[in-house]
């Protein structure tokens, strides 16, 4: 983090004068008003944010944003983040990306990045569909659906973003529904102060192509029994009396009522974002309805050396053991002949 | 050291080392070339890899070689053919028999012609023994057997003690051109600092071979080349990659950016990748992407972040780079793309040379898509090239590619040090806090625009693919703005031609024949154009370092002669772009793509057929 902020921001100061073109109703409307309202509660300059994207109704995100921002190319979002982290480390980068462009197109780029552990934010806005170029199956469409590519229903099998990330090594991993705001801020700021790779799946409504493809979890007569907040050091609990919660049974998971069984609170799996080990957070990361509630919040925030910090560590290293510190003595090292 | 009373002096000599790819020829060439540049010697070299790491030992297709053409003259290019070969195995021989010089001196080690690697090569006789090599001064020299004995009371083991066999013939080679082995001692000691035993046993190998020569009478004489008359300076030997990697270096420093690489590895550009690698005590930072897309796409996003950017690749490599470069065009980013050309198409001939990328780097792009291209022609200015593709990125705010090749990036040659405090200044075009910044604002000289770099107070603002208006860069589908953004982005790059040099002649201005050569063809065309105008021909030579724009006199030349000739190694590219660009004159062209570079000889016959 550079050095405090000299005024107070608000929201007022990270909106744009661009005409905001998503759909009506589209949940991408409170994804960005989440995040003005959120960068403002940083200690951080607003020069010093950057947003990237790559193609797709997500990746218009950063022409809203009154910060610095490159609305790139399709799939390539994570390697230009990359650039600019690299070259300057001081910079807070956030990538805005969705299931077609991060899974599909940018498949390599989203896994490689978090395999390196580079400090940017990844905010994965998972509609299950491609809306930008109206309708198509995306890597994240549920097995049988049917779409203008394939109107017979759809015969391969999703990825789960946060499984795919956690393969690939992430340090950080985050879910939440467009459907609240505030869950929005509160993973957003955690994402910022992670130090690595930090992705944010969030469950975003295309209203057009694929309407309510998360009303089983987000719709509100059924989004407390569908939900579960994760929160780093406390039982797994929710439900709309918070009376149901998690429990490991032998290697599987298990949904239980308290107060059924002999079940007290204390008999509930403990979150432990910190934990090194995937296992726990891969079954977490995969619970979905009906069987299980689906987590939300943090799923995980483990340490690890972040790839910006190693290469500036190197390079500091470099420079205090140097043999040539200008141009001039590298190009007069070595053999070297005087014509006279 | 020597007690030879016959020593000849030589203007110049082609000298190539060929064997099996472990049997160290490319350090044993690089050995006598280093040498014969100390020695003050002009020269070029050539390696020729085979494609694979390690082909079949013994075989033809696992054949590595390296080419030096030392002389007390200017040497412009490896040579065409060899004065003398050394062949390791039959197979070097059988692979090099159509590249020595009719009467030329051979030398076999003799240990590795059983009958095995005899067939293994695919000869039916021993060719040493069937009359092929008749007319040559054949050296027929126990190389592995004299490196055995030698070694037999060293405590290595055997494959420690064959492997020090290039070292035998490397000092015969020594001893035929009057070499000292000093520089080769000093380097086998500092390579091998930590095993003395090695070092003690190369340099024992290295006598013995010296010996040797100067012992057995198949060596009628001697030879020297005398220190060439160069301009006076501080020289070293520099490689074209390297010389590329060290022109970047250097342009960061005087432009008071950092330099970044995203690069991924591709033969035959890695070596800029690895050589750049080397250099974090100069604040350079490489970073090895995924893939030839995050390698460029890493490169727009340092240069938005205000490094001085670049990528490094090949054909196939460039192709893939596509569409990004023309996200870096439209958002008008500073940023190099250095394409070190090999046979292409598809994956072609990934170790040899060739000019087939032209037409993919000045069109290879979706949509009205104009950039900078330009090329290096020697290894040496590969150096320059790099600087000068840096200064026009920089000052222009424009992707930039810079053409390089094989031929040129795997060549050497001495090169006069530079310091980059006499090097032209670099002003990168950059808006500065308190300004009233518009992102797509243009001075009228240049037509760029200026860039805000993130961390900047104030200067928030947007980039993207999409058309921008041509004021705010905001997105704009403005019919009329998308026509007026195609032509200022066109303009903007023809503008570049009045800020280069203009277009040189070598020769007369005015004549018969004009050739017209770019990029890395540069030396054999020169040397096939001087040594004819030496017999007073009517023929001058214009070599294009600018291909877009071309230089603004490039006209003006071409209209003072009879024939323009376009020699290049593809099936005519530049000619063609320069019928495009040049409609009133009539061209007529010279093409080879063998993979290979020129010949002096088959130029200067060609040359013959077009003077009146």
């Amino acid at each position: 983090m550079s050095e405090a902020a000299t005024q107070q921001l608000t929201k007022k100061d990270f909106t744009s004068d661009q005409e905001v073109r998503w759909c009506p109703g589209c949940g991408d409307y409170a994804i960005l008003r989440s995040m003005q309202k959120a960068l403002p509660q940083l200690d951080e300059k607003k020069e010093n944010y950057v947003f990237i994207a790559g193609i797709g109704c997500s990746s218009r995100f950063p022409y809203y944003m009154d910060t610095f921002g490159f609305h790139t190319i399709h799939g390539r979002a994570p390697a230009i983040a990359t650039g600019v982290k690299l070259a300057n480390p001081d910079l807070q980068v956030w990538q805005i990306t969705g299931d077609g462009d991060a899974l599909a197109i940018g498949g390599n780029h989203f896994i490689h990045a978090i395999r390196r552990n580079i400090d940017i934010n990844i905010l994965l806005f998972n509609n299950e569909i491609y809306g930008l170029t109206k309708g198509q199956f995306s890597p994240t469409s549920q097995t049988g659906i049917k779409t203008k590519s394939n109107p017979h229903g759809i015969t391969d099998s999703p990825f789960i973003p946060t499984q795919l990330a956690l393969g690939a090594g992430a340090t950080f991993i985050a879910r939440i529904p467009d459907t609240n705001p505030k869950g929005m801020q509160i993973v957003f700021l955690d994402a910022e102060k992670h130090r690595g790779t930090s992705l944010v799946e969030i469950l975003q409504n295309c209203v057009i192509f694929n309407d309510k493809t998360f009303g089983d979890v987000t719709g509100k007569d059924v989004k407390h029994d569908m939900q579960l907040y994760l929160e780093h050091g406390k039982p797994m609990i929710y439900g709309k009396e918070s009376d149901k919660g998690i429990i490991l049974n032998g290697l599987k998971l298990e949904t239980v009522t308290i107060g059924e069984n002999g079940i007290t609170e204390d008999d509930l799996l403990i979150h432990d974002a910190h934990e090194p080990d995937i296992c726990l957070h891969m079954m977490i990361a995969n619970m979905n309805v009906p069987e299980f509630p689906v987590a939300m919040g943090v799923i995980r925030a483990v340490k690890k050396l972040t790839f910006d910090e190693g290469m500036k560590a190197q390079l500091e290293e470099n420079i205090q053991t140097a043999k040539f510190r200008s141009s001039d003595e590298l190009f007069n090292s070595g053999d070297t002949w005087e014509v006279k | 050291m020597s007690t030879k009373n016959a020593t000849i002096e030589l203007d110049k000599v082609v000298i190539k080392f060929a064997g099996d790819s472990g049997d160290g020829m490319q350090l044993t060439g690089t050995q006598f070339t280093d040498t014969s540049a100390l020695l003050g010697n002009d020269l070029a070299t050539f390696p020729d890899f085979p494609a694979e790491i390690r082909a079949p030992q013994g075989t033809v297709a696992g054949v590595s070689g390296f080419q030096v053409h030392i002389g007390n003259t200017e040497i412009n290019t490896p040579g065409d053919v060899a004065d003398v070969l050394i062949a390791m195995n039959p197979a070097a021989l059988k692979a090099n028999k159509n590249w020595i010089k009719d009467g030329g001196t051979i030398i076999v080690n003799i240990d590795s012609f059983g009958k095995r690697d005899i067939e293994k090569a695919g000869y039916e006789n021993n060719p040493l023994e069937d009359g092929s090599f008749e007319g040559y001064n054949l050296i027929q020299a126990p190389i592995t057997s004299l490196t055995r004995e030698v070694l037999k009371d060293s405590g290595l083991d055997g494959k420690s003690i064959v492997r020090s066999k290039n070292m035998f013939a490397l000092g015969i080679v020594y001893w035929m051109f009057s070499r000292p082995m000093e520089q080769t001692e000093n380097f086998l000691k500092k390579k091998f600092a930590k095993k003395p035993e090695i070092v003690e046993a190369n340099i024992k190998v290295l006598h013995a071979g010296y010996n040797f020569a100067e012992t057995i009478e198949a060596l009628p004489s001697s030879y020297t080349i005398l220190k060439a008359d160069i301009e006076k300076g501080t020289y070293r030997n520099i490689m074209g990659n390297q010389a590329t990697a060290w022109g970047f270096i250097a342009a960061a420093e005087k432009a008071g950016k950092e330099l970044f690489l995203g690069s991924y590895p591709i033969t035959p550009a890695s070596d800029i990748l690895h050589e750049l690698a080397k250099h974090k005590n100069l604040g350079v930072k490489t970073f090895q992407a995924e893939d030839e897309i995050a390698a460029i796409c890493s490169a727009i996003g340092a240069s938005f972040a205000g490094a001085l950017a670049i990528t490094t690749t090949s054909g196939p490599g460039l192709a893939l780079k596509g569409e990004a470069l023309g996200l870096a065009m439209i958002t008008e980013l500073p940023l190099i793309v250095v394409n070190v050309q090999r046979g292409g198409p598809s994956t072609g001939l990934p170790t040899k040379t060739e000019q087939s990328d032209l037409f993919q780097a000045l069109y290879g792009r979706n949509g009205e898509s104009p950039i900078v291209v330009i090329a290096a022609s020697t290894p040496g200015n590969c150096f320059d090239w790099a600087y000068e593709a840096s200064r026009i990125a920089l000052e222009h705010n424009t992707p930039v590619v810079l053409l390089s090749d094989g031929y040129l990036g795997n060549g050497a040659e001495p090169w006069k040090i530079k310091s980059v405090k006499d090097m032209q200044d670099i002003t990168p075009l950059i808006a500065k806090e308190g300004e009233d910044y518009q992102p797509y604002a243009r001075s009228d000289e240049k037509l760029a625009r200026k860039h805000a770099i993130p961390g900047t107070v104030g200067l928030e603002h947007r980039l993207g693919g999409l058309e921008k208006d041509n004021l705010t860069g905001d997105v704009s589908y403005d019919p009329e703005n998308h026509e007026t953004m195609c032509r200022i982005r066109a303009e903007k790059v023809e503008k570049i031609a009045g800020f280069i040099p203009k277009q040189k002649v070598f020769g007369e201005k005015k004549g018969d024949v004009l050739v017209v050569g770019w990029g890395g063809t540069y030396g054999h065309l020169y040397s096939s154009v001087k040594e004819l105008r030496l017999y007073g021909k009517d023929i001058s030579l214009t070599h294009f370092n600018y291909i877009n724009p071309l230089p603004e006199n490039t006209a003006d030349i071409f209209k003072n002669f009879k024939t323009i000739v376009v020699c290049e190694i593809n099936k005519g590219q530049f000619v063609n772009y320069l019928r495009m660009k040049l409609p009133e004159f009539k061209y007529v062209q010279f093409n080879r793509v063998q993979g290979l570079p020129f010949k002096t000889t088959e130029l200067k016959e060609h040359f013959n057929t077009l003077l009146s």
